[in-house]
């Protein structure tokens, strides 16, 4: 066994891919999942459920061949990423599998088990993170695509305006034979590349060539312009849509990557007066936003009489009754939270049958997906991927925080869904192809300076050994 | 822009940061309001997931539970022959709460008592499945049947006390309900539930504890008690100084008694036989209401009583001196539960001590095990042993060739007193008909009864108490000296 020194100045020594850890991750990821989906079958049925090993062997597939192509095709990528996707995606499985079992929510009209369809959906996540990967070679091409990008998230965002409205928000389209997509969730990966790609462009323009107004530099019109235009229209076309999540997202999204184009601090005091204003401005004319206020204001005292309010406190209840350490996987009664308690309210489920341990745990997998993100974006050697990264991770802590917050009462409730764990198609896809871009980007970040050619002076400054 | 980015990542983490403090507070600090919240269904769910323990009657659970189907509360409450026991027991319902032991005795019935902690810690480890405990109630099967054959139909309520220990052995109320028809939470459940609140006759209340009577003539023992006590006279065979007629004070309408009995100047013991007005108005107003107010005091008037079910307060008010004397007869503004007149009998059966009246003898562990046992206990010195065996003597004459002849039992001595109250504007309704008694064998008294009946005899003849009411309390003596041998 030889020792590795590094006795060159010039490295060109390979950096520890760790694509073994990964792959233990992997593993790890998939025991705990099947674990849980086992401690489920045993808690409402007493017996190990008939399709574990199905679920098993169907969750190991995905992880398994999504980790061969991370170590062929983007072998120095970061080795958290997959895992945390992986245990989440898993974990979310067994959550979706729990709450088809609950006879009351199989009394909803409007209810059906959504547990095959989250592994189907998952699958095609996972083709897509791989086709991620497959096809794109570096992040930087996505530069190319910067004014496409922008068309295709406008024409995302306004698609569902011509698709009724579900359950007040009219964010679905639907697609007879296939059920409904949700194009924000897209949107969001697309908006952050044409941000992205603009900004790396425009970033020196609208740091220096700005005007003094009050204490705040101001940049010119023709530098913020477009941008401003194209997210005061998905905000408004987002308001229309009543999906005030998606909105608030994109906003973060924006600022965020505003203020790291630019590093000017103005941009934060900016960014939150006009959400301060925005969301004044739609809370005082959209019922369906003073329904959320009055239900996070005082959930219990809209009981029986405002159904905003009584889900509210239902979820309240459901993470009380679970404590610190929760009532087991099972054996909870989060279904009473009924509509919704498998999507958006899926957290509540966490909460009563894992408690605050495992809400816990579950937040700090998404700090640590975030902080991979934003560990990610420090380590990428160009604009545009720092740009890119920081746009994903923040937009992903920004969905959870929004997502979580709002479930637990610290904020209130916007429609959206917990990344990975609720049922649905599009989060489950957009989410895993938003982890195959951010492998890609650590990739290139993590992957070494390729070795420089062997010259003759370089010789000369060799260490002389014994 | 490495400087920006460094701050965004501080941003996010206290984004997270903040989820997880949220967190803490909601799943930690408020958990335990949130859990035992009003709204929080978990709470009836987990109550109705494990069989309720029995209330437990002669050794025999009168009540039980069933397992239902229809939702998410696996067992309900049922009960072995409910209008017998719903005085006692009370009800259970998963929609409509509960109410008397089955309320107040929740904890132990449902084995969440923390009287019951080392008992589940116990079962946690050996696995067993979570059961209620028992109540284990003081009551007699046999006497509280004899109280309903004898109510029948009619109207009304019977208390029997063991007078040595303040033991419940009889509590029935009739007309009465089975709580067995709204024990589940079906519309079935809850049309049954209306029915039964609209019910004229009020099958819900219970009577016995929470109905207040005018008391009549039974009230006489209480008058009497409170002279001797005090001293207005000493020997229940003299002459009392009783005029008839008799006026009553600052007024010039006479106090008539029931029909032409002889009342002037009749002793102690001739007045409670016949039940004369003009002898023991007088004697109250001689007393005076604040004599009157002490005396009833010790007997438990003006103040609830917790048998543990709440039993209404009975009152003799601070009156004016024509209604005082009124009172002193049981006919004004002074009202009585039928247990308040039990205890009244009690007393004076137990030689002037009254013992606290009780309905849990114990409270036992799913494993049957007693976690709690009463002892009896004296709740006040009602009278001197010495007056209270005058007070008997005179009762048991009443018994033996009074008014309360209907009492009677072969080879047991009986004392008791009967009464008539009328009630209603003019006494326009029909009166009540009440009759309270002690039987009494050589070791003492074993039973002391009051038995109330509301549609009492029209003709409004004192001897309707001692017609429809003595005999059920005889019955409920004997059924108690019976059940001894």
């Amino acid at each position: 066994m030889s020792v590795v020194t590094n006795t060159t100045t010039i490295g060109a020594i390979d950096a520890p891919s760790r694509r073994n850890t990964e792959l233990a991750l992997v593993v790890f990821a998939v025991a705990i999942s099947v674990f849980a989906y086992a401690n489920v079958g045993l808690a409402l049925n007493g017996e190990l459920p008939a399709g574990m090993l199905g679920y098993g062997a169907g969750l190991a597939l995905l992880g398994g061949v999504a980790h061969l192509v991370v170590r062929r095709f983007a072998k120095y990528a970061d080795p958290l990423l997959l895992p945390l996707a992986t245990l989440l995606n898993g974990l979310g499985l067994a959550l979706i599998w729990r709450l088809d079992q609950s006879e009351r929510l199989a009394r909803l009209p409007s209810f059906a088990p959504a547990a095959s369809k989250q592994l189907l959906f998952s699958a095609m996540g996972v083709a897509l993170f791989i086709g991620v990967l497959l096809l794109l070679k570096d992040h930087r091409i996505l530069q190319r695509y910067t004014y496409i990008s922008m068309v295709v998230a406008l024409i995302l965002l306004i698609l569902p305006m011509f698709f009724p409205a579900q359950f007040g928000a009219k964010i679905w389209i639907t697609i007879p034979g296939i059920g409904s997509i949700q194009p924000g969730e897209f949107a969001k990966i697309v908006i952050a590349i044409f941000f992205s790609g603009y900004l790396m462009v425009k970033r020196d323009a609208l740091a220096l060539a700005s005007r003094r107004f009050m204490g705040m530099y101001l940049p010119r019109g023709r530098d913020l312009g477009p941008i401003l235009a194209i997210w005061a229209m998905s905000i408004l076309i987002l308001v229309f849509e009543t999906d005030l999540g998606t909105s608030l997202l994109f906003f973060g999204m924006f600022v965020v990557m505003l203020y790291v184009a630019t590093e000017r601090t103005s941009w934060i005091v900016f960014g939150l007066t006009m959400s301060a204003v925005g969301a004044v401005g739609v809370a005082s004319f959209e019922p369906h936003v003073q329904d959320r206020v009055t239900a996070w204001l005082d959930p219990f005292a809209g009981w029986g009489t405002h159904a905003a309010s009584e889900q509210m406190a239902q979820v309240l209840m459901a993470f009380g009754s679970g404590g610190t350490l929760g009532t087991g996987l099972g054996q909870g009664n989060s279904d009473l939270i009924l509509f919704a308690a498998n999507t958006d309210f899926i957290l509540a489920t966490v909460g009563e049958e894992l408690g605050l341990a495992g809400v816990m745990a579950f937040l700090l997998l998404y700090g640590l997906i975030v902080e991979r993100g934003v560990r990610t974006a420090l380590a990428a050697r160009d604009p545009f991927g720092k740009l890119l990264a920081i746009g994903l991770s923040g937009a992903f802590a920004i969905q959870v925080f929004v997502v979580a917050g709002g479930v637990m009462g610290l904020i209130p409730l916007t429609g959206m869904t917990m990344p990975f764990l609720a049922a649905g198609g599009s989060s489950v896809i957009a989410n895993w192809a938003l982890i195959g871009i951010l492998i890609r980007i650590s990739d290139t970040a993590r992957r070494p300076a390729p070795a420089p050619a062997p010259s003759t002076d370089a010789e000369m400054t060799q260490v002389v050994r014994p | 822009m490495n400087k920006p980015l460094r701050r965004v990542a501080i941003f996010c983490g206290i984004l997270v940061l903040s989820l997880l403090i949220r967190d803490n507070w909601l799943q930690y600090v408020r958990a335990d309001e949130l859990t035992s919240h009003k709204y929080n269904r978990r709470v009836e769910i987990e109550r109705y997931a494990h069989e309720r323990g029995d209330i437990i009657v002669d050794g025999k659970a009168v009540t039980g539970s069933a397992e239902t189907e229809d939702s998410d509360f696996t067992y309900k409450r049922v009960w072995k022959n409910g209008p017998l026991w719903a005085p006692v027991t009370g009800y259970s319902s998963q929609a409509f709460d509960s109410s008397q032991l089955e309320n107040l005795e929740d904890g132990i019935l449902t084995g969440n008592d923390d009287q019951l902690f080392f008992d589940r810690t116990l079962s946690m480890f050996t696995g067993e499945k979570k059961r209620g405990g028992n109540i284990v109630t003081t009551l007699n099967g046999d006497a509280q049947r004899a109280a309903f054959k004898g109510l029948g139909e009619k109207k009304g309520a019977v208390v029997a006390l063991d007078p040595k220990s303040g033991a419940i052995l009889a509590l029935a109320s009739t007309p009465s309900y089975d709580p067995s028809v709204f024990a589940g939470n079906s519309l079935k459940d809850s049309e049954n539930r209306q029915k039964l609140l609209k019910d004229k006759d009020k099958p819900m209340l219970n009577r016995a504890l929470r109905e207040t009577y005018p008391p009549g003539s039974t009230f006489k023992v209480v008058t009497a008690a409170a002279a001797l006590e005090n001293g207005l006279y000493d020997d229940i065979d003299a002459k009392t100084e009783s005029p008839l007629p008799w006026t009553l004070p600052q007024s010039t309408t006479p106090l008539q008694n029931e029909g032409d009995i002889p009342c002037e100047n009749a002793t102690l013991r001739e007045a409670l036989r016949v039940s004369c007005n003009t002898v023991f108005g007088k004697m109250s107003d001689d007393l005076g209401n604040k004599k009157m107010i002490e005396q009833t005091d010790k007997f438990g008037f003006n103040k609830e009583v917790f048998t543990p079910v709440r039993a209404d307060a009975s009152i003799y008010p601070e009156d004016n001196r024509p209604q005082n004397a009124m009172a002193g007869i049981g006919q004004a503004s002074n009202r009585t539960t039928p247990l308040q007149m039990a205890m009244v009998a009690s007393a004076i059966a137990n030689d002037g001590k009254l013992m606290r009246p009780y309905m849990v003898a114990e409270r036992q562990a799913p494993n049957l095990d007693p976690v709690y046992t009463h002892e009896p206990e004296e709740l006040s010195r009602a009278l001197s042993g010495e007056n209270a065996q005058k007070v008997q003597q005179m009762m048991e004459t009443v018994v033996k060739d009074g008014t309360g002849t209907n009492a009677r039992i072969p080879g047991v001595t009986v004392g008791g007193k009967t009464g008539t109250a009328q009630h209603g504007l003019n006494n326009s309704e029909k009166p009540y008909a009440w009759f309270i008694s002690y039987a009494k064998t050589d070791s003492g008294s074993p039973v002391a009864v009051a038995v109330v009946v509301e549609d009492g005899n029209a003709n409004r003849d004192d001897i309707s108490g001692g017609g429809l009411a003595a005999p059920i309390a005889r019955d409920v003596m004997k059924a108690v000296i019976d059940s001894k041998k």
